[in-house]
């Protein structure tokens, strides 16, 4: 077949910078090249790979316990969840009854890291804009969260609670009491968010109107996550592919349709707000029972094709799994929300000026390890 | 010639009998000069402390307490870190333009800081001029920008050397006529006389309504003089690189970096003495311990520069246009209604005094 | 909609003029697989939880493109393109949902070409399929025509071979167990 490619790469006159692979406002070791005249940015070409660790072929050659200790090195900041998605795609494929015991607090641990995430989103996000403390304030909760973890999981970043069948080790004594301590204070904490940033004269400028993302593009671009969600796209998995106990707790959908970064950024922050709730009508009644069911040494999924969608803090991140039924997938392809994300930055940066660009890409929430894999 | 240098009588006669006039003139102008060098450099230093620990406090952390008792000695060790730093210099930089410009900067603050009256027998310089010297000096500062960023021979430097000059000349426009606002109400420009005119209540309340408005606006402008945050778009957006000392390394980058602080002390300085009654003592409780005014000088300076690193962890950063757009679409024309709001009040003599 | 209704909606866009493949018989087959129809789309539901569809790489960009505009159909999210080696073939394979009617459909296309793969682009249809082929020539080396800016993403633009594929040698690199 005749093979055509059109490229429309850069021309060699234009004035093109660098934010380099090391750099405070890319969150991670991300290379944008910007085709820019005067202030305004005229192109954006994201070079990526600098943190490629080839997991897809890695998993190729590990069984799946192993291979859920890869999938937290991917999006660290939701590592639970991302355990949770392989587990979940595993589980389904053997059809194993997952206990309620295990379910209800797969839920809980996933929408505190969900909480966790995002507060390093907005202290992180303060940062990008120029308000240097809000790190501080965003990085102080989040330590409460990765305190309870260590108590129970063992580890603050990479936690590997989960595994194929259910849990690692049953939930510490403590674990309850303080969650509810941390969602008390939480619940003090995070109106001084507002108070500190989202009110702001200055912060507004600098977000309304700026990197606007229309909800067809979104969905083109496949958006997900609270990106898609500022945008008016309904895409929250936990709503329409339910999973874990999700389905019988009570939460609303945020959804924004102006499309811009200030309104991703209430996205987020009403998210926090939802996620407490869902922690708090779970937390009281957590099911007796096993933490976990006992499946063979060596898993083996029969031959077919498996997909798990799960909610991460970022979007949506899909596993992918072709089995020919031995001990490894034949190939396992991690869709990755990130990925989906970051191809829109062109899109929304194009015709802004720079300062645009670091106040769009903040509210990006782009882990880069994440879209590099 | 004779300098109004009203230090010490007893070292300028001794002077004055140890050679002849003119040389002992000199010799006094040298120590007095030698003795604000060392004022500068010690409250550089701990300025820059000051910002640390202040800082911390807001961010829920403690800042530098451990070299010298409660940190007071770390940034004289940053100092000679900084001395020991080599001295790098791109290859096809302009030598003399590149070494001269951070001395335009030192030298504009340093004239600044002559000026002061930290009480009634402590000021190096009184002009009557005393106002308009200021900003003017504080105009001269930007040459230093300006060449640093050239000199480099850095495109990025470049740009940010640009953005910097046109912030900081168009933030001169206001604070020169903030100024200007209570310029009417002492009638001169002579610092030592508007201190004098102050013995009757502090001007910001003898002015009432437009001398608050004047503050506001002069505080705002004068945070943007100084390239900080709000306003520091230039320096933080490191995406373009550090701005205009980017090639710095050293103690070139040190005089940069400390010609910033005393910046930020000289417009507090000035704010007080226009605005506070400089070393006079709220309600006259210390009037007859004259040198206490250094301290009252120094503490509503120090207000004033905490305000300031207050503004900095606090809010975020505007946009180069927006800042632009701040200074000459609202700042200016409420500077200018306010100067006739002012005129009004002291034609009418609605000015408070007591 | 389920997946009996789309499938026959797609088999209406592709009559059987346009038949070149072989004809199987099919009377004894169990219902969820059917044969290979004279349009050279394959239907399977077997081994996956969503409704396959194979289809030639000469149909391919048609199809797609319908997929999209047809308004029962209706598929604007396109939410995973892969890669796959299959052994002998190289594929790729397509994960379409509706945002609008919540179904999903799978598309694969094959060709058994290894030393010059190529299929048509879906960029024009859907945005975020431009990063994503990126990706599959990056690890697998299928070219995708009139794709706007084909070159390597993940890796460096010297690298030789395409890493994902089974038949990928790499002495120093890689782990085997």
């Amino acid at each position: 077949m005749e093979t055509t490619t059109v490229n429309t790469n850069f021309k060699s006159e234009e004035y093109f910078i660098n934010m380099g692979p090391q750099h405070p406002a890319t969150h991670g070791v991300l290379r944008l090249l910007l085709t820019i005249d005067g202030e305004i940015i005229k192109k954006v070409d994201p070079d990526l790979g600098y943190i490629h660790r080839s997991i897809e072929k890695m998993c190729e050659r590990d069984s799946y316990q192993q291979i859920v200790h890869l999938t937290d090195r991917m999006d660290y900041l939701s590592s639970h969840i991302n355990n949770e998605a392989v587990c979940l795609a595993v589980e389904n494929a053997l059809e194993l009854e997952i206990p309620d015991r295990v379910q209800v607090i797969r839920t809980i641990i996933g929408e505190l890291t969900r909480i966790a995430s995002h507060c390093l989103w907005w202290g992180v996000m303060g940062m990008d804009v120029g308000a240097l403390t809000t790190y501080f304030y965003g990085f102080r909760d989040r330590e409460m969260i990765n305190d309870i973890f260590e108590e129970t999981c063992g580890a603050r970043l990479t936690m590997n609670y989960n595994i194929p069948g259910g849990l690692m080790f049953d939930i510490h004594p403590n674990f309850v009491n303080r969650v509810k301590e941390f969602i008390a204070h939480f619940k003090t904490k995070l109106p001084e968010y507002d108070t500190l940033l989202t009110g702001n004269v200055i912060f507004q400028k600098r977000t309304r109107g700026v990197g606007i993302l229309s909800k067809e593009d979104a969905i083109s671009f496949g958006a997900s996550g609270p990106i898609g969600r500022g945008s008016g796209y309904s895409c929250d998995v936990r709503k329409h592919h339910p999973y874990s106990a999700y389905d019988k707790v009570k939460f609303k959908e945020v959804l924004k349709t102006d499309g811009d970064a200030f309104a991703r950024y209430q996205v987020r922050i009403q998210e926090m707000w939802e996620s407490l709730s869902i922690v708090e009508q779970l937390i009281d009644n957590i099911p007796e029972g096993d933490y976990k069911i006992t499946t063979r040494a060596v898993i083996k999924l029969p031959k077919g094709e498996f997909y798990q969608k799960v909610e991460t803090a970022r979007g949506e991140l899909g596993v992918y799994i072709i089995s020919t039924g031995t001990k490894n997938p034949y190939r396992l392809k991690f869709r990755s929300p990130g990925f989906s994300n970051l191809s829109l930055l062109n899109h929304i940066a194009v015709g802004g000026k720079i300062g645009d660009l670091v106040a769009s890409m903040a509210t990006l929430d782009l882990v880069i390890p994440d879209i590099d894999r | 010639m004779s300098i109004a240098i009203n230090i010490t009588g007893t070292i300028q006669d001794w002077l004055m009998n140890m050679m002849p006039e003119g040389v002992a003139n000199i010799v006094a102008m040298v120590i007095v000069a030698l003795i604000y060098l060392a004022i500068f450099a010690v409250a550089g230093l701990y300025l820059v402390l000051l910002e640390r620990r202040v800082a911390a406090w807001f961010q829920l952390r403690i800042g530098p307490n451990r070299v010298g008792f409660q940190g007071m000695l770390q940034t004289m060790a940053d100092a000679l870190k900084l001395v020991s730093k080599e001295l790098t210099g791109t290859v096809k930089a302009d030598k003399f333009l590149y070494n001269l410009a951070p001395y335009f900067v030192i030298i504009s603050s340093l004239m600044a800081l002559a000026v002061f009256p930290f009480t009634k027998e402590f000021q190096a310089f009184d002009i009557n001029i005393g106002v308009l010297f200021l900003i003017a000096i504080s105009s001269i500062g930007v040459i230093g920008i300006l060449l640093g960023g050239w000199s480099s021979n850095n495109k990025f430097a470049l740009i940010g050397a640009m953005r910097s000059g046109v912030q900081t000349i168009s933030y001169e426009l206001s604070i020169g006529l903030s100024l200007l606002t209570m310029v009417l109400i002492t009638g001169s420009l002579q610092l030592s006389e508007i201190v004098e005119v102050q013995k009757n209540g502090w001007l910001i309340i003898q002015g009432h309504i437009p001398a608050v408005i004047a503050f506001m606006i002069y505080m705002i402008a004068g945070t943007a003089e100084t390239n900080r945050a709000p306003f520091d778009m230039v320096e933080a957006e490191s995406e373009l690189g550090a701005g205009f000392h980017t090639e710095y390394s050293g103690m070139k980058f040190a005089y940069f970096f400390l010609a910033e602080f005393i910046n930020m002390f000289i417009i507090a300085a000035i704010a007080t003495t226009v605005f506070f009654g400089a070393w006079l003592s709220p309600f006259g409780i210390t009037e007859s311990i004259p040198w206490l005014g250094v301290f009252w000088f120094l503490a509503k300076a120090f207000i004033l520069v905490f305000l300031m690193m207050w503004f900095r962890w606090t809010f975020p950063r505007l946009r180069v246009d927006q800042l632009l757009t701040l200074e000459w679409k609202y700042l200016l024309p409420i500077n200018l209604v306010n100067i006739v709001i002012m005129a009004l009040i002291v034609w009418l003599n609605m000015t408070i005094q007591f | 909609m389920n997946n009996e209704e789309l499938q026959n909606i797609i088999n209406s866009w592709f009559p059987d003029s346009i038949s070149n493949a072989v004809i199987t018989e099919t009377s004894d087959e169990t219902e969820s697989v059917q044969p290979i129809s004279s349009n050279g789309l394959e239907f399977t539901e077997e081994d996956s939880q969503f409704l396959n569809v194979t289809v030639q790489p000469e149909h391919f960009h048609k199809l797609m493109s319908q997929l999209k505009s047809n308004s029962e159909t209706n598929f604007d999210y396109l939410f995973c393109l892969s890669g796959v080696d299959w052994g002998t073939e190289l594929g790729v394979v397509y994960h379409l949902e509706s945002t609008t009617h919540r179904h999903i459909i799978v598309v694969k296309v094959k060709t058994d070409d290894r030393e010059n793969p190529a299929f048509e682009s879906v960029c024009d249809i859907w945005a975020t399929a431009e990063f994503h082929e990126r990706e599959v020539y990056d690890f697998f080396g299928i070219i995708f025509n009139n794709h706007p800016n084909l070159k390597r993403l993940f890796l460096t633009d010297e690298w030789e071979g395409f890493p994902l594929r089974k038949d990928y040698v790499d002495e120093i690199n890689m782990v085997i167990k």
